[in-house]
Formats: structure tokens, C-alpha cells, sequence
């Protein structure tokens, strides 16, 4: 069982960061909420506060570390240049799609569109973890802040999901490959 | 509950308001600049930060840097303060809509 390298950072940066992120902001969503609107016994609240602050830094961490991957490693590959009388564009994913007038648009759409709004998510969710670390309980009594809070945090939730979206597309229809090539296991020929 | 028993806020809503307006700076001005660079040549250079990345790097850093900025600003000012949060909503959530649809490539196009 072999991956490239490529294939790697781009199981990382839409399997091991931005899937991981969407999923967490559903939960976020609802975990927030349901925190800010319940009134739950005061030990209670304290350890609810507590995990929900570190669960908020995970998703800042997992937010970043998408965009990251994806502005600074994987979207070099996807927009290098094909050197001139290249026929086999597997390599060039950009290149590729431009080619045919049937997959242009994942990249005149996609890709143009993804490469900015996945940074919202990373903004938005940052924004969220400094207020929720800031007020925590707290924020019951700011009832116009936590609805600016949510609002973000759905935000968030719908960057990351157009974004993941016309990643999951581009990846099938033009996926980053090729670089150096990493042996997972050896199977047995049967 | 009616508001008369609710609990006085301890913390200013400055903060997080300073923080929630800054966030929505730092997105209209990533997709005014992204706007910006497809709009122009001359521009769209100037914001290759980093070759392999293209114009995206100077979009990016750009917008993280004013957000940041911002930010510490709005925190020094407001931090301690209470703000008008209604007004401050309004606007964040504004900008934040304005940014998802100028980043919207059919948009960018008609303008």
C-alpha cells in the first residue's frame, strides 16, 4: 500500500483538518447553545465550561493548521505551471481543468471561491475561542454578544463547508499527485 | 426569567465586541483585497508575497495583519468599556454577508 507525498498533505489538509473542523462546528454550534442558554448547576457548568474551552482552541488549531496546508503547501502544487508542450497534465491540476471547458468551472468557481472563504473559518472560530475563553459563564448575561457568537460560529461552519465541498470536487476531478512515494505496508501477491 | 432577574454582566462587552467587529474587518478586507487583485494587474503583483502561492499570499496576510491590527486596537479602546453591542453586531454580521458574497466569483465578475 503506497501514497505520494502529495496525496499525503492532501489527506491531511481535507481529511485530518477540514473534515475533522466541520464536524467539530456542529457540535460547536450546539455545545455552545445549549451552554449559554441552560441553566445547569454551578459544578456542572464549570466542567462543561472547561472542556467546551479546550474543544474551542482545537477547532483554532485544526482551522488554521487546513488553511495553512492548503494556501502553503498544497495549492503550490495544484497552480505550477505546465512547462510548454506538456500533453499529460495529471501533474498539473489546474492546467488541468482549464483544459476542457466540462471542468473549468471547478476551477473559475471552486477554487477561486475556496481559496478565500476557507479563511473566514479560521478568522471566525479565533474570534469565538477569545470570547468564549474571555466571558465563559459569563456570556449568559450577554445575550447580543453570544447571538454575534453563534452567528460567527455558523459562519465559520458554512466557509468551511463550501470550501470543503469544492475541495472534495477538485480532488475528483483533478487530485494533487506525484512526489516522492511513501511505502504504508507491503501486501502479499496473491 | 424576565430581564429584572437576569444576573448584571460581571466582564464589559467591549472585548468581545472589539474582538467580534475586528474579525469582520479582517474578512471584508480579505475579500476587498482578493476583489482588488482581480480587479487589477498592478495590484495582483504586488501581492506576491510568496511565488508559489501567488497573489493568495499577499490576500491573506494582508487581511491577517489588518485583522490583528485592528483588534488591538479596538481591545485598547474598548476592552474595559461598555460598547453599543446592538450596533456592533449589526455591522460585524454586515461585513461578514458582504464578505462571503465579494469573494463570490459570479459576483466579482459582474462588478
Amino acid at each position: 500500500m503506497e501514497i505520494t507525498l502529495r496525496s499525503f498533505w492532501t489527506l491531511m489538509h481535507g481529511m485530518g483538518f477540514g473534515a475533522l473542523y466541520l464536524l467539530a462546528c456542529s457540535g460547536a454550534l450546539i455545545e455552545l447553545y445549549r451552554f449559554v442558554t441552560s441553566f445547569a448547576q454551578a459544578g456542572e457548568t464549570a466542567r462543561d465550561e472547561r472542556f467546551l474551552k479546550i474543544y474551542l482552541i482545537a477547532m483554532v488549531v485544526l482551522a488554521w493548521s487546513a488553511v495553512l496546508t492548503g494556501a502553503y503547501v498544497i495549492y503550490p502544487w495544484y497552480r505550477a505551471a505546465s512547462p510548454p508542450g506538456t500533453k499529460d497534465l495529471a501533474l498539473f491540476p489546474q492546467r488541468l481543468l482549464m483544459s476542457s471547458p466540462s471542468t473549468a468551472g471547478w476551477h473559475s468557481l471552486g477554487m477561486e471561491w475556496k481559496e478565500h472563504i476557507a479563511w473566514f473559518a479560521p478568522i471566525s472560530i479565533t474570534m469565538v475561542a477569545f470570547v468564549f475563553l474571555k466571558y465563559g459563564r459569563d456570556l449568559k448575561n450577554h445575550k447580543q454578544l453570544r447571538t454575534g457568537v453563534l452567528a460567527f460560529v455558523l459562519a465559520s461552519f458554512v466557509s468551511a463547508g463550501v470550501a470543503g465541498f469544492f475541495g472534495a470536487m477538485l480532488d475528483k476531478y483533478a487530485p494533487v499527485q506525484g512526489g516522492q512515494t511513501i511505502t504504508v505496508s507491503k501486501g502479499e501477491r496473491k | 426569567m424576565n430581564n429584572s432577574d437576569m444576573p448584571v454582566p460581571v466582564i464589559a462587552n467591549g472585548s468581545g465586541a472589539a474582538a467580534m467587529l475586528a474579525a469582520a474587518i479582517g474578512s471584508f478586507v480579505l475579500a476587498v483585497t482578493a476583489f482588488a487583485g482581480d480587479k487589477s494587474v498592478l495590484i495582483k503583483s504586488s501581492l506576491n508575497f510568496y511565488r508559489p502561492t501567488g497573489p493568495l499570499s499577499g490576500v491573506t496576510t494582508v487581511a491577517i495583519l489588518v485583522w490583528l491590527l485592528t483588534w488591538g486596537l479596538l481591545e485598547w479602546r474598548w476592552g474595559k468599556r461598555t460598547v453599543a453591542i446592538t450596533r456592533i453586531n449589526a455591522v460585524s454580521l454586515a461585513l461578514l454577508v458582504l464578505s462571503v458574497l465579494l469573494t463570490f466569483p459570479p459576483i466579482v465578475d459582474l462588478l
